[in-house]
């Protein structure tokens, strides 16, 4: 579909920190994702791989420039109509999984509707399908801490699937996994891109970036393509 | 966000660390506690000493008459326009002396130089509706009635105290005791006295009798009214007994039970509200350090709310009513606690338990509004927090 809009357009992005003297984390970056991209962010730590992320995930604002999440001018909008936007079309994945301990696997995962409008009715099931989605239909009543950490990892990329979301945003998603569950969740990112998810993925583990389709890196804040 | 989502994600916070949770209730229970507790006890208290002087004091009044040489203030006959007003039950006069309070009575005419049978009795003049004034009953006999008097017989009734120490056990063959030198008919014996129990130990005569003792004028008026009505009988009672007159009249009228009950309650309440106001205070103190300390434990759940589309509202919203939850829990278990005590309290002193059902409701919200008030910083904080810096 080339009528379709970019998932992601970034136009001469600029984020600088107030500092003394003022550091500058990203600078004029330009960056197209279309649909079923998958792309990698690469950099050493300190690049600004961090700030374009929390960017791109709506987390923090820029101080110039354009970003178009589905063609919607985010730069622009309110606190609020940000935050609907990154809990409808935004789901991320963090290196620390982020689950809330005393849940169980389901309950976790039925949190992604828990803002925004979404009908409760049927809730539990399309949590369930999810899980099913990322292979980890056995462990639904499980507490996180009996997880192992690919597992941890599935679930809460379970979560963020769940809301359907347009891009989904991953953080180190495997810098805390060992090579057998890192290459289950990378195989579990081929498939969910063969089924036509936007996923962007920042790492520095060339293992991981080497199995994105495309690649850019990031040094002192001006990104250029592998 | 649907209410019930916002609901379910407060309890499951409040209940993740349950041992915690019920330990940042304590002060609001023990505040909460002290307070129903201090209310309930001193309504009970205060019911209770109220509801004793309902049952006689409350309803009894007396007009003391004084002796005026020149001429009666009060008739015989006034005490009818006292029994007419509304309000009173019954009412009736006496008449006493210093002169006739020591006569010797004797039941025979007997010299016994072996016993004592002259016995020194009081001698009291009363009217013919004194065992309903006086809230007895005729353990024998009868009450001289109008006609005794209209044709001045000579009967007596006794009081039981009276009848026993003159050994008069049976009036089937009319008995006579002997006041002075005349004999006079003893017609009932007069006992279970709930008002003035000394005229239990009395004869009781006619008005037209006690003329002879010197019991001329009415001394006293004894008047029962409905509860609620001392008050308002204590003031027309002077009027209707004696027009023109009613200064120089006497009245003895029951404390009001509003003042009984205000005077119990000022007693006991001050300090124990002061303290349970204290301890509810700690508790808020103790809720606020607490959902502090949890706000910071959870700043990383923060983040992920934030990121999964949580508005700065969602944040706060979840926290103030993890607070309220927890202070209402507390009010919940305080007011139990409260009125299980006052329970038991009444029980040991086997007094009525007053329970205000406003207390019991007012109890609970006072404690959601100690955890309202308790969560509204840490709330605040939470929702200020960037997300970007929470999910770091």
């Amino acid at each position: 579909m080339p009528d379709d809009p970019p998932v992601i357009e970034l136009d001469e992005l600029t984020k600088e920190f107030p500092t003394e003297p003022p550091v500058r984390a990203l600078s004029e970056v330009r960056l197209s994702v279309r649909r079923s991209d998958y792309l990698a962010i690469v950099g050493p730590s300190g690049s600004g791989k961090s700030t374009l992320l929390n960017v791109l995930g709506l987390l923090d604002r820029p101080t110039r420039g354009s970003y178009r999440l589905d063609g919607i001018e985010t730069t622009t909008m309110r606190d609020g109509a940000r935050t609907k936007l990154r809990g409808s079309r935004i789901g991320f994945v963090f290196q620390s999984f982020h689950l809330l301990p005393h849940r169980s696997v389901v309950e976790n995962v039925m949190l992604a509707e828990v803002y925004g409008r979404h009908p409760r009715r049927g809730r539990r099931e399309r949590a369930l399908r999810a899980l099913e989605q990322v292979g980890l239909s056995h462990r639904v009543d499980f507490l996180p801490d009996r997880l192992s950490g690919g597992e941890r990892q599935r679930a809460a990329i379970a979560r963020a699937l769940l809301g359907r979301p347009s891009l989904l945003l991953c953080d180190e998603p495997t810098g805390n996994l060992d090579s057998r569950n890192t290459a289950a969740v990378l195989d579990l990112f081929d498939e969910l891109r063969a089924q036509g998810l936007t996923i962007v993925v920042i790492t520095h583990e060339t293992e991981v970036s080497d199995r994105a389709e495309r690649r850019v890196r990031i040094t002192d804040g001006v990104l250029a393509e592998v | 966000m649907h209410p019930r989502d916002l609901l379910d994600e407060a309890m499951a916070g409040m209940l993740a660390r349950p041992v915690r949770s019920a330990l940042t209730t304590l002060g609001t229970v023990l505040g909460i506690t002290t307070l129903v507790i201090t209310l309930g006890v001193a309504a009970t208290a205060g019911n209770q000493i109220v509801g004793r002087f309902d049952e006689l004091v409350a309803t009894s009044v007396t007009v003391e008459v004084p002796e005026d040489a020149a001429k009666p203030l009060v008739g015989w006959d006034a005490v009818a326009q006292v029994t007419r007003l509304r309000g009173v039950t019954s009412a009736e006069a006496l008449g006493e002396s210093k002169k006739s309070a020591n006569l010797s009575v004797r039941s025979n005419n007997l010299l016994d130089p072996t016993r004592v049978t002259d016995q020194t009795l009081s001698v009291v003049a009363a009217g013919p509706a004194l065992p309903a004034a006086v809230k007895g009953r005729l353990l024998q006999g009868r009450f001289y009635d109008a006609g005794h008097l209209a044709r001045k017989d000579p009967v007596v009734v006794l009081g039981q105290q009276a009848a026993k120490m003159l050994g008069v056990t049976r009036l089937d063959r009319a008995p006579a005791v002997f006041i002075g030198n005349h004999a006079y008919t003893v017609i009932g014996i007069l006992g279970d006295l709930r008002r003035e129990k000394n005229l239990a130990g009395a004869v009781l005569v006619p008005p037209t009798i006690g003329k002879r003792f010197g019991l001329t004028t009415v001394t006293r008026v004894l008047i029962n009214t409905s509860l609620g009505a001392a008050d308002l009988i204590a003031r027309q009672a002077p009027l209707a007994l004696s027009p023109g007159n009613e200064g120089m009249l006497q009245v003895l009228s029951p404390p009001s039970p509003t003042r009984a009950r205000d005077g119990v309650q000022d007693d006991v309440n001050a300090l124990f509200l002061i303290l349970g106001l204290v301890s509810l205070v700690v508790g808020a103190v103790g809720i606020a350090n607490v959902t502090l300390v949890t706000v910071m434990e959870r700043v990383s759940e923060i983040g992920l709310r934030r990121s999964l589309g949580a508005a700065r509202r969602h944040i706060a919203a979840q926290f103030l009513l993890e607070s309220t939850l927890t202070g209402l829990t507390g009010g919940v278990i305080g007011a139990s606690l409260g009125v299980a005590a006052i329970v038991a309290v009444s029980a040991a002193k086997q007094w009525t338990p007053v329970l205000d059902a406003r207390l019991a409701v007012a109890a609970p919200l006072a404690g959601a509004l100690v955890g309202l008030l308790a969560g509204l910083y840490p709330a605040l904080r939470a929702a200020r927090m960037e997300p970007v810096d929470a999910l770091r």
